[in-house]
Parts: C-alpha cells; structure tokens; sequence
C-alpha cells in the first residue's frame, strides 16, 4: 500500500463529516471497547497476565535474531521453506513468483495486514493471477477497491446498505436485507474459489518457536480453508509475530481474542505447522513462511520505540482511541491505524511525511490503558513529537514550523522568570482588550485561530502570584 | 504514604494556567488546604512546569523551564498543584524529558515522591475524605447537581481515579450523578485543541452532550484546562452548566471566608 500520510487533515475532516461513519466508529465504544472490558474483569489474573505478556515480548524482541533463526530452523525442519524479506517489494516479489513458478491461478486469502502492506493483492493481479479475500470485512473491501479502515474490522466503516448496493453492483445479487444473508451471499461466492485455488495466503498471529507454528485466530473459518485446502500454503507475517515456545501462545490468545472482540475464544484458533506430513488427512503439499522486515529493524534498533514490537495487532488500542473513533482509520494514511499506528507508520514510512500522525494526539493514554501488553504509546509519540521538531533520526532535517519554533521561543522567555511573566501579563491583558466580550475571548488570531470557533476563551486577568499575600 | 506529621507544609504549585487565567482556583486551593490544617506557602519563583513545549516536541525550550521549577521546590515540603496535567508532568514526564541531563534528573527524582494533585493530596496524604465536618456557617447550603469529568493525566498518569469523587460525594447538599465516557477525553490535549481543531471540537461536542445528559447544575474537574475546554464550549453553546474546579466547589461549601472573589471559570 502506497503511504498517503500527508493528507491526514484532509481524511480526518472527511470522516468527521460523515454521519453514518460517525456512528459507526461510536458504536466502537459501545461495541469492542466495552466487550474488552467486561471480559477483562471477567478473567482472574488480567494484570498479571498482561505483565507476563509484556515481560515475553521484551524478551523475545530483545532476542530477535535468536528466535528468528530457531522459529526458520523449525519450519524448515517440518518441510516447509522460510523467507526472509527485507521488504515489502521483496515480500511481493517472492510470493508472486511462487505463484508463477507453480502455474497458479486462484489465490485465497485470510486476512493479513502484513500483505497489505505489500500491496499484495495488486502484484497478484498484475501478474495475472487472482487473489480473492475469504474474511467477510476483507472481502467486502475488496469489492469496494477500498483498503481496510480497522485492523480487527476491515468495513467497519460500511452500513449495511452500502454493502448491500456493492453486492448488487458487483455480483448481481438481489437487494438482500439482512446481514446474515449478505453473509450467506458471500459464503456461495467465495466456495467455488475455496474448491479451485491452487494457493492460500494468510496471516500468521503468532509464530512459535520452538516449534515452527504459525497460529491463527478467527471467526469465520476462512483461515483454517485457506491453510488446509489448496496445495500451497503461504503465511505471510512481520517479524515481530514471534513467541518462544507453545506454553507462550496459551496466554497470548487470551489476550489477544479478549482484547480483540471480549470474546473468551474465537470460533477458530488454527494452528499449522509445515505442510502436509505422511499421517495428516488433509493439508497442502507446500508450505511457506514468509517473514517481513519493511521497517521493523528501525523500530527495534531505537531503544524509544522499541516497544512497539509487542504489539499484538488487537485493535483494542483504536477502539479505546477518542481521536481514531472521530477520524477513523482512512486518515492515518497507511496500513496501521489508530494509536499505534501514529508510532510505526512514521517509522515504517517516512517521519517528514507522516509528521502529523503523532501530534494528532490527545496523549489522554486510553491506548495504553487497553492495550494487553502494555505498550506505552503516549511516551513514544512524545519522543517522535521531538524527532519531529528537534531529531536527526528519522527524517534528515528538522520538520519544525519556524514560526511555531519562534512563538514556543517567546512563551518559554515569557516564563523564564516571574518578573518577565509579570510583563508578559501585562501586555497580554493590553493587547486582549479589544477581543474581550463579557469578560471572555470570542475570537483569536493565528496560530490560535482554531480554539474560538467551538469554544471561547478565558480573559489574562490579575495572575494568583499578585493576589498571593503569604 | 505513611502517617501525615502534624501540620503538613505544603509549597503551592500553581500552575501557569491557573496563575494567568483563573487565580481564584489558586485560591480556593490554599483556603481549603488550610482549613484541612495544612501549612501552604507559595514560592514565588515558579512560573511553568514546561508541558506546553515537552508535549510539542520542543523539548530543549522546556528544560530550562523543567530547571527552573526543581530549583524553585528544592527542599522537602510537599509540592501540591490544582491540576493531575501537571503534578504528572513533574511525576511522571520530567522522567523523559530530562532522561539526558543527569543532573536534572537526579533532582527530579527526588521532587517526585513529594508531587501530589490536589484531590490526591488530600485524601491520600491527608487522609481527609468526609469533608462534612469541616463545613461550616458561611458555606453555601443550597442542592446542587454536579457531574465530574475525569482528567486523562489525573486518572492515567497518576492513577487518581477515586479520590476526587469520594471528596465530592463527602459534601452536603452536592448530588453526583456520572456521566456517560466519563473517563473519556475531553479533547483538550494542549496545542492539540488548536493545531487540530476540528477532531478536538468534535470530542468536546461529545463531551457537552454528555454532561448535558446529566441533568447536571455544575460540571467538576481537577484540571483547570479541562475547564477551560468544556467550559468554552458549553459558554459558546449556550448550555447552562457552571465549570468549577474541584476545590472551588469544597470552597464554596466550607465558606471560610466570605467576601473574597468566586469568579467561576469559564
Ligand atoms: S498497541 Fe496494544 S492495543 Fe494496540 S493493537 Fe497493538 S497490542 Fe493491541
């Protein structure tokens, strides 16, 4: 997927125009976001397991190039193939060829924000074969030609209206009414493809390993067709996917499937490893294991950001976002929204660009306070705020706004002694004189301009330090 | 913390915001400090924690600034500000932003453990929270519905997610009724009201309705920006609903004094 991160403002106004998506990114809250909740308090030991998890993850990312190469030596052992990809194109690159090479035509695909970020569908297509979503929120965005606006609920942004028309317009189906005839609907589509693909594509949730497993949650079963009935098996995943052993998933699902949607268990939890071995029923001849890169390694080689890598992939930190559950997830521009996508999309794309997506933060810390593992991200946006304005890291020259640099120049010289903040007052309460309306301030000028169309302002008055008499 | 001495000393943090646009908060905070007998002064050498730079990325504008309060509260009196933005900047934020001065640092370490917010100090380390004892003759008596936006830094930074309501369901004649999201942001978030004005509106808006919904006379919060958010917005709107911090509400119940200036916050 091509970043488009510069126009933040410009998506975030749309969404917020938009009534309908409005709603619909409420209903997060009364939706996901409580679930989460109810089914946190309903599990012993939540905290405790949410540290534990924390604790497993700066283990395994802090060795990464370990169990990186224990988790490949495993699949490897299991019969299947690992690759590698520095990037994205790589990753496309390799998949692609695969297909070609094995005069594969039909590819079905799980859900994978990781293949998105390889625009994977695209490179398929261009090379004359045909990937088809099997997730229903992925399906339905596929027809739409749209890219996924939640990580966990791809068409959260659509009513079921809108899906309705979509299937008229493109598979000629009546005007069903109900959601679970629209499911119906794709269901009958997608099983000619399940029967005939000679590929399957999926994300991996986790890898472990120690045992070269790729496990995968879900709640339509796609997944478990997608790795079981073609004679190839590709699962596609960021490096960040592992954990060490199996003893490791059992509180990993807990965390993630609670998180997620506050359900207990998925409907499906798959767990693969290698292809087809001499005693299986079913399986595919061929298995792939295809690990990305795309930017992770400057994540985990700056110590601020680092923990970034434990991200589990929940949601949990979009649902419980005021500010993603306003503009949504088109706005962010890229793969990964919300919260933790203001972190790693700046990273895994271009600070200068995506400059805005961490100053589009409250810092109110509801994200940190969902997420299952703890992942400080108020801490972390302030630490790109800085790159932004001061860094070297990311971007090669600073992306301040000189004026923005003069005026916070003169605030912080304002306060730089009560004596200087003693004029500053003054002169403030001259110079808002002619703004003063009862007492309050309606209008203000640039770079202020924004606070008095929704709100007006409190009047310089006689500061306390004045009034102060021991 | 362990048993409070005697008579606790107290050095007000004020906090700009509260200095420059609503002194009488600072007021109300040092009546009922003292009426809860606590010895308050005010080190006039303090002017900004540094917030408003730290979280604009201009980090080297805050740290002389940062410099400036630890020089100011050096010492071992308690540090008590009206405001869980920036008792957490000091607590919790200096950590960060002085992570490469070790010097700063060191300092700022010692400070932490003596910052407290307002409600948390007077629950926690006074141990006060049935303050129907301390009101007295000339505080007002009248029924007041009041709802109680939680702070994101009160309840997230410092963990203060108690206190304030208890103090509040501890005053006479004050009904609290919660509002839905209350632990929701209010959308003030420092330049973020500005630099993004139109998604900081639109979960103010939420706010408003949110308290409107109440029923409520009066809407309570520990921060001073907060009130300056949703108490513009409801101003701008039209919606009768008073923004009082939480110290001007125990204030005005108490009554210690009568006479002296309770210009409300808006
Ligand atoms: S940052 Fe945390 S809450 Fe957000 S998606 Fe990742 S694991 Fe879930």
């Amino acid at each position: 997927m091509r970043p488009d991160t510069k126009n933040f403002k410009r998506g975030a106004a749309k969404a917020l125009g938009n009534e309908r998506i409005q709603a619909n990114l409420l209903g997060l809250y009364n939706g996901f976001d409580r679930a989460r909740l109810a089914a946190a308090d309903g599990t012993p030991d939540w905290e405790l397991m949410r540290e534990q998890a924390r604790a497993i993850k700066a283990h395994t990312i802090d060795n990464l190039d370990y169990y990186l190469e224990l988790a490949a030596s495993n699949v490897e052992k299991a019969g299947g193939t690992v690759f590698f990809a520095k990037d994205a194109d790589a990753a496309a690159g390799y998949v692609t060829d695969l297909a070609l090479a094995r005069g594969v035509k039909l590819v079905i695909k799980g859900k994978s924000m990781v293949s998105e970020e390889m625009s994977l569908n695209e490179r398929l297509t261009d090379a004359g074969i045909e990937p088809v979503e099997t997730d229903l929120g992925e399906y339905i965005i596929q027809l739409a030609g749209e890219t996924p606006y939640h990580i966990i609920a791809p068409a959260i942004h659509k009513s079921r209206e809108e899906v309705t028309d979509l299937f008229e317009a493109k598979l000629n189906s009546p005007r069903y009414e109900e959601i679970t005839e629209l499911a119906a609907e794709a269901r009958r589509q997608l099983r000619d493809k399940f029967i005939r693909a000679d590929m399957g594509i999926t994300g991996a949730n986790f890898i472990v390993a120690e045992t070269g497993t790729v496990a995968l949650v879900t709640n339509e079963g796609n997944g478990r067709m997608c790795t079981s009935m073609p004679r190839i098996h590709v699962a596609i995943t960021g490096m960040e996917k592992i954990i060490p052993s199996m003893d490791d998933l059992g509180i990993f699902l807990r965390l993630l499937i609670r998180s997620a949607t506050g359900q207990r268990i998925s409907s499906y939890v798959t767990t693969v490893t290698g292809p087809r071995h001499a005693d299986d029923e079913d399986g595919p001849d061929e298995f792939h294991l295809v690990i990305v890169d795309n930017g992770r390694s400057r994540l985990l080689a700056d110590p601020e950001l680092r923990e970034s890598l434990y991200c589990i992939r929940c949601g949990a930190c979009l649902n419980a976002c005021p500010v993603y559950r306003k503009v949504g997830g088109h706005a962010y521009g890229w793969v990964y929204p919300g919260p933790i996508g203001a972190i790693v999309t700046p990273v895994m794309t271009n600070l200068a660009d995506a400059k805005d997506l961490p100053f589009a933060s409250s810092l109110c810390g509801a994200c940190r306070e969902a997420c299952p593992v703890k992942i400080n991200i108020p801490r972390m946006l302030l630490h790109l705020r800085k790159e932004v304005t001061e860094g070297r890291k990311y971007p090669t020259e600073r992306n301040r706004s000189v004026l923005e640099a003069l005026a916070m120049r003169l605030w912080r010289l304002s306060l730089s002694s009560p004596a200087a903040l003693s004029i500053a007052n003054s002169v403030a309460r001259v110079l808002q004189k002619p703004l003063l309306r009862k007492g309050r301030i309606r209008w203000l000028p640039p770079p202020l301009s924004g606070w008095t169309p929704s709100r007006t302002f409190p009047a310089f008055v006689r500061p306390f330090r004045q009034r102060w008499r021991g | 913390m362990s048993q409070p001495p005697e008579s606790p000393k107290v050095s007000l943090f004020v906090t700009c915001v509260v200095d420059q646009f609503y002194p009488e908060i600072g007021e109300s905070t040092v009546r009922v400090l003292r009426r809860l007998g606590v010895d308050v002064d005010f080190p006039s050498a303090q002017t900004c924690c540094g917030q408003p730079a730290f979280n604009s990325g201009f980090w080297s504008e805050a740290i002389p600034l940062a410099r400036g309060f630890l020089k100011t509260f050096a010492g071992d009196r308690y540090i008590v500000a009206p405001s869980g933005s920036c008792a957490s900047m000091v607590r919790v934020f200096y950590e960060e932003l002085l992570h490469d001065e070790p010097d700063l640092l060191e300092k700022a370490r010692a400070v932490a453990p003596r910052v407290f917010e307002f409600s948390e100090f007077v629950v926690d380390v006074l141990g006060v929270t049935d303050l129907s004892s301390f009101v007295g003759q000339t505080g007002d008596t009248s029924d007041r519905n009041v709802t109680y936006h939680e702070g994101c830094h009160l309840r997230r930074e410092l963990g203060v997610t108690t206190q304030p309501t208890a103090l509040i369901e501890g005053l006479p004649g004050v009904q609290l009724t919660e509002m839905e999201q209350v632990d929701v942001c209010c959308g003030f978030g420092g330049t973020f009201a500005v630099k993004f004005s139109d998604i900081s509106t639109a979960m103010l808006q939420d706010k408003i309705e949110y308290v409107q919904a109440t029923g409520a006379d009066t809407v309570v919060s520990c921060d001073a920006t907060c009130l300056m958010q949703i108490g513009g917005g409801l101003e701008l709107n039209g919606v009768d609903v008073r923004p009082v911090h939480l110290a001007q509400l125990i204030d005005e119940r108490i009554g210690i004094e009568s006479g002296i200036s309770r210009a409300q916050p808006r």
